[in-house]
């Protein structure tokens, strides 16, 4: 699968292997991709892999069927696509063995099962080239009747793909596809035409700023690095992706980790770097895995090690693998991981950038930062800055998931409203249930109403609302969340991943935790309100890095902005959403009960009393209140009060 | 040399020096748990925390890691840090009511009030008996396990750690030492485990380092003794500890 080992060392020589892997991309031949990324593989994707390369086999078709990653379609997961030479790419989505089977039988009939088909791949753009390749198709050929194109839909209608670009186009495993759309011209670039000023100039020009969540600006930290005169220096690139329900950084990793590796080279040569870390957490094998393999192909093809380009600029990159503390994401507790120390954060100043890895200047960006500089330096940071808001430049990769009836990895310029990605590109809250609240930035962001979802995205306006921007993830809340429950299961989450330095965040957090377990307990008072308020206030002023200063934001979100559930815990002693277990009770209501007896059936408390066809009770002694009965009573007879 | 100024009087103080012994150099009092003027600074109590720069962009770090910079601009007892430092004493006493020098600091503070239950904790884990046997004793038998809510100070893998020389360093050092003696028994309040060679301490806490001169009874009458010269590898039955003593740090 991989490129004949062959040394990278002009520009003749990096279109060769272009115009190489354009056949593997393009093929001449019919090609089958399959998203083999962690999403896909966990719906179920090896078996259709493996289903269409043995069923191509079997038929002796000169198909090419190949890996890809993960293009953010996630609730259609496993995903197939199909691409006929010449013809826009369609897109299958959930696919299992049987179906995959079938289709590669219907293909070499001629059939291209378009009622399976959900969407039509027209274009190749590519952001990277500065000239919009035109698309090759026809406008007759560009339409497979009763497929919508991929702009026509709601979820990728508004998406720009920078970061993500090759995410679920390329073989990942493949550095020739990765060339050949446009990967390392812009290190040629750099390393032929460009002093490192002139880069860090293009940089701070594009107003990028770190994608890691703080959202420092990335070409002033650049420029403090370069000032530096200690050697070595290192780079990081912070791969250690701990927020619950986010996976911005994986779908990078594993869908186009050349990009990761070309950015942070290019990196290394303006701030004058030897050697770089990618800090992955061990929850990620395949990521792992990918970064592995892409740094072995690189360095066989002589793009990283030493005389990059004949250019006598030399950077060698390793990977490191995180032990799974949330708060190695901190960047000096990751420095400290990284040396082999405990994960545990430490006063800034002296900054990283002053005093680093092994006490050297080290610059760490995150994965989407570091993605996005080929971009920046491919088309210039003024067309960079021209996407998103006034202080907030480019693009932002979200993950939008929880209650929501289209689960998302989606790419969107900044300055786009929370509404448009909830309602247009996750399809609005499942099974009619009302939207309730959004939050943002993992387990440290805040939940912002439904009455700020007209909010601009931007760092700005998120920190305004009590949330934050953090790495990108977003869950989304329905009616049937209760605010007080969710604050106490961030606050229980914070509290084991602190890592217990500061005393006002290991304690602090805990004591947040119990008052907040005794409100959903019914036995808060309202001056407990104030307690955690407070106890917030201090945790978030006194604690010493980002994980404590962020983490009262769940809590002090939800309390101001839902305020009256937290009062109806404590006044009526009631849970208005019926999810704390203390508050609700179950009974059945006997004019709709029929007896037919499936709650008895899944009780596993023996709970459920009664006779055949007649009316069932409960008995509250022994109810455990799973909530087994309310899903499996047809006639609704099951009452949660 | 960097100038900075303290609660508005400029100061000169030599290059490395840190705002906490600026502000002490000017006579003004910050109080610390876990800082040791023998020990490197680890700003874990965060009670020495100051206001950084101008307000409205100011930020409350901790005294004893801010290094003194050029044009610093801190404020030591400003509304914002003594808010900051009431509640953090109120959270202290609530985890620590035994602690003399805890309950000494709240009052000096004027708390009086706590609305948190007591926890009676053994340890803030302020790491100062961790870094004085790193870093004073040469020895490193003594470090942080765990993290959030489980971490405590710990030696590593083994009940009784083979660094550890029983200089009794560690209790010397802790703010918090009213655990020094674990054996007394509630009726009497008397151990007298250490002059009778009947240490009860060991049966409570496996894990116990016993630091106290000149006792060493576990070493001449305890449980790992008694049971024999291979008793490092034998496991013995440890009697439930009662609810009201603390966990031994």
């Amino acid at each position: 699968m991989s490129a004949p080992p062959t040394r990278i060392a002009s520009l003749t020589d990096l279109l060769h292997a272009a115009a190489r892997g354009r056949k593997t991309l393009l093929p001449n031949h019919p090609k089958i991709l399959v998203g083999m990324a962690s999403c896909g593989l966990a719906a179920g994707a090896d078996e259709v892999y493996e289903a269409i390369g043995e069923e191509t086999a079997r038929l002796q078709l000169p198909y090419v069927v190949a890996p890809t990653g993960c293009i953010g379609w996630c609730s259609q997961e496993p995903l197939v696509d199909v691409r006929l030479p010449h013809k826009p790419r369609v897109t299958y989505g959930r696919m299992d063995a049987h179906k995959a089977r079938e289709l590669v039988r219907g293909l070499c009939d001629g059939d291209l099962k378009t009622q399976w088909a959900i969407g039509l791949l027209t274009s190749h753009d590519n952001p990277v080239t500065p000239t919009r390749t035109r698309t090759r198709y026809s406008k007759l050929s560009a339409r497979v009747d009763g497929v919508p194109r991929y702009e026509e839909l709601d979820l990728f209608r508004r998406q720009v793909r920078l970061v993500t670009r090759n995410c679920g186009v390329i073989d990942p495993t493949n550095l020739d596809e990765y060339l050949a759309r446009a990967g390392y011209r812009a290190l040629h670039r750099a390393l032929t035409a460009m002093r490192p000023e002139e880069i860090i100039n293009e940089v701070t020009r594009s107003g990028l700023r770190g994608r890691g969540g703080a959202g420092f600006p990335t070409g002033k930290k650049w420029e403090v690095m370069r000032g530096q005169v200690g050697t070595p220096k290192y780079l990081i690139c912070n791969a250690d992706e701990g927020d619950p329900g986010a996976y911005m950084d994986r779908a990078v990793l594993e869908g186009d980790p050349q990009t990761v590796l070309e950015g942070m080279t290019i990196g290394a040569y303006a701030m004058g770097a030897s050697d770089g870390v990618i800090y992955v957490r061990e929850e990620y094998p395949l990521a792992v895995k990918r970064m592995l393999e892409a740094i072995a192909q690189a360095e066989t093809a002589g793009l990283l090690g030493d005389n990059i380009f004949n250019s006598g600029f030399g950077f060698r990159i390793r990977v490191v693998k995180g032990g799974g503390a949330f708060v190695c994401g901190e960047e000096t507790a990751l420095i400290a991981s990284v040396e082999g120390r405990v994960g545990e954060p430490r006063q800034r100043p002296p900054y990283p950038a002053q005093k680093g890895l092994g006490g050297k200047p080290t610059c760490i960006n995150n994965v989407e930062t570091w993605a996005n500089i080929p971009v920046i330096l491919m088309r210039g940071g003024d067309w960079y800055a021209r996407l998103g808001t006034g202080g907030s430049k480019g693009t932002k990769v979200f993950c939008l998931v929880g209650a929501i009836k289209n689960p998302t990895l989606v790419e969107v310029p900044m300055g786009i409203t929370l509404r448009q990605i909830v309602y247009e590109m996750g399809g609005g809250t499942p099974q009619g249930r009302k939207f309730k609240a959004i939050q943002t930035g993992g387990p440290s962001g805040g939940c912002i109403p439904e009455s700020l979802l007209d909010l601009e995205v931007d760092y700005e306006s998120l920190t305004q609302a009590g949330a934050i921007m953090g790495s990108g993830g977003m869950i989304v809340m329905d009616s049937s969340t209760c605010m007080v429950d969710i604050a106490r299961y961030f606050l229980t989450f914070l509290a084991d991943e602190s890592c217990g330095k500061c005393f006002s965040c290991r304690k602090g957090l805990q004591r947040m935790r119990q008052i907040v377990v005794r409100i959903t307990e019914g036995l808060g008072s309202e001056a407990d309100l104030d307690l955690i308020e407070e106890l917030g206030w201090m945790v978030r002023e006194t604690s010493l890095c980002g994980l404590g200063q962020t983490a009262p934001n769940p809590v002090l979100s939800t309390l101001r902005y839902f305020r009256d559930e937290y009062l109806a815990h404590v006044r009526e002693k009631r849970c208005p959403a019926k999810v704390c277990k203390e508050l609700i009770t179950y009974r059945i209501e006997p004019t709709l009960c029929d007896g037919c007896g499936a709650c008895v059936r899944v009780c596993t408390s023996e709970a459920i009393l009664g006779e055949k066809k007649k009316a069932h009770t409960i008995d509250n002694a022994k109810c455990i209140k799973c909530g087994s009965c309310l899903e499996v009573c047809q006639p609704q007879a099951v009452v949660v009060s | 040399m960097p100038q900075l100024t303290i609660n508005g009087i400029r100061i000169e103080v030599e290059r490395g020096t840190t705002v906490l012994e600026a502000a002490r150099l000017l006579g003004i009092p910050i109080p610390t748990l876990c800082h040791d003027d023998g020990l490197a600074p680890y700003g874990a109590c965060r009670l020495c925390v100051v206001e950084v720069g101008t307000p409205p962009r100011s930020k409350l770090q901790s005294a004893c890691t801010v290094p003194a910079e050029e044009g610093l601009v801190v404020q030591t007892h400003s509304a914002r840090v003594d808010r900051a430092r009431r509640l953090l004493l109120e959270l202290y006493v609530a985890t620590c009511p035994q602690s003399k020098t805890i309950q000494d600091l709240a009052s000096r503070y004027g708390i009086r009030r706590v609305r948190m239950e007591p926890e009676f904790e053994a340890c803030i884990q302020c790491g100062k008996c961790v870094r004085m046997c790193a870093e004073q004793m040469r020895a490193g038998a003594l470090g942080f396990g765990f993290r959030g809510r489980r971490r405590k100070v710990m030696t590593p893998f083994r009940p009784q750690s083979e660094l550890c020389r029983h200089c009794g360093a560690c209790l010397y050092i802790c703010p918090v030492v009213e655990l020094r003696c674990h054996g007394a028994h509630p009726e009497t309040t008397l151990c007298s485990g250490c002059i009778n060679f009947t240490p009860s301490c060991l049966q409570y806490h496996d894990h116990a380092m016993c630091f106290l001169e000149p006792c060493a009874a576990c070493e001449l009458a305890g449980p790992l003794r008694l049971a024999g010269p291979l008793s490092r590898d034998r496991v013995w039955e440890k009697p439930e500890p009662p609810k009201e003593h603390g966990e031994l740090i």
